[in-house]
């Protein structure tokens, strides 16, 4: 059954206000906090930063906090360039990349939460453990029965482009934790980040292993959980658009049906 | 507490290999009632207002009997699929299969007491 409320020990309370340092450019940071290890409920710690003294991008600002405000602060960063997925956070109502989400792009107090409805492990690090698993079943990779060529498997320009929209994926999982679908079915449906990247198998025309791979997709919860709500391509950070790739897989299900 | 690995979870009993044809049927039916819906409703508005006579003629002409009698096939079908998307979303277990017999029995029965009705003014006129 679908909750619709946090449970007692989810519920968020008001944290640890920091001190204001001097300066013009005081910016206000709301942070989201949770240790496994204390047993208390989250919390919403409050920090404050000199956007002088501070780099353009949200992460720039999770970085300096840590830093020199708090080092118990706790997420994950890696590039620093949209490329890794790793700081995927939900800011100021929008689930992103911290990395390549400026500042300036959010107005009045800087809210961060990790991703929402999943697991959190700690602070702004949430559990993507079911995530990657799932995009593992789609079975990412090649699958081919002729015999290996002796150089390499040929693909025209043609058939290139139409992976583009696809291969940039970073499995941020910004979108399948913006989907009320996968909130709600999780544990079933895939997601729009394995779906766009089953897609990506499918339309490669290298790939060997189509039907098998529609064959697996073809499930009411797998697939059809989808309902068109698209926040999965009103938040990809890399402007990617899962939704359009679930339904071009809806519609080689019906061509393989009609 | 399983020891079942992410994998497993994440796989769970495999694919149902069905929903593409309740995808196509939603499809076809909504289609369908594109054009049913608002031609019965010109039918039914042009006969509200008038005697019990006037609107048991109008539904004893071939036409909107048998407009009526599709409207009540292809939308209790269209609505009955629908509901279960919406109960798959939201309800699990027992919860779920009870609410799904209740809304197919549901549909059956409007459909049902429509077609009832539409025999009686036929029979009536």
């Amino acid at each position: 059954m679908v909750q619709f409320s946090l449970p007692k020990n989810s519920k968020i309370r008001t944290g640890k206000t920091w001190p204001k340092p001097d300066g013009k450019n005081i910016r206000k940071f709301q942070i989201y906090r949770w240790s496994p290890d204390d047993g208390e409920n989250p919390r919403v710690d409050t920090y404050f930063i000199d956007l002088d003294k501070c780099g353009p991008m949200v992460l720039d600002a999770l970085i300096k906090i840590k830093n020199e405000i708090d080092p118990t602060l706790t997420f994950r960063r890696s590039c620093r360039e949209g490329i890794c997925g790793s700081c995927a956070m939900n800011i100021d109502g929008i689930n992103t990349l911290a990395c390549i989400y400026g500042l300036d792009e959010v107005k009045g107090d800087v809210r961060i939460y990790p991703l929402p409805h999943m697991p959190v492990i700690k602070d702004l690090i949430p559990d993507l453990t079911h995530f990657y698993a799932q995009h593992a079943s789609i079975m990412p990779w090649l699958e081919t029965k002729t015999n290996r060529p002796a150089k390499e498997w040929r693909q025209s320009i043609e058939d290139r482009s139409k992976l583009d929209g696809l291969y940039e994926c970073v499995m941020c999982a910004s979108c399948s934790t913006s989907c009320p679908s996968y909130w709600w079915n999780s544990d079933k449906y895939l997601g729009p980040a394995a779906l766009l990247h089953a897609y990506r198998w499918i339309i490669d025309s290298r790939d060997e292993a189509t039907g098998e791979r529609l064959d697996d997709l073809e499930d009411p919860f797998k697939l059809y959980r989808c309902h068109t709500i698209m926040n999965c391509a009103k938040t990809c950070p890399k402007g990617l658009n899962p939704a359009k790739a679930i339904a071009e897989i809806k519609k080689m299900m019906v061509e393989r049906l009609v | 507490m399983r020891y079942l690995t992410d994998r497993k979870r994440a796989v769970g009993k495999g694919s149902a290999h069905s929903g593409t044809e309740h995808h196509w049927s939603m499809t076809v039916t909504a289609v369908i009632l594109a054009f049913l819906v608002p031609t019965w409703l010109y039918i039914f508005g042009s006969a509200l207002g008038g005697t019990r006579a006037e609107v048991l003629a109008t539904f004893a002409r071939p036409f909107p009997a048998i407009l009526t009698a599709l409207v009540l096939v292809v939308a209790m079908r269209h609505f009955a699929k629908g509901a279960t998307s919406a109960i798959e979303d939201y309800l699990r277990g027992s919860a779920r299969k009870a609410t799904l017999i209740a809304v197919y029995s549901l549909a059956a029965l409007i459909a049902a007491v429509g077609f009832w009705a539409l025999l009686r003014i036929m029979m009536i006129s």
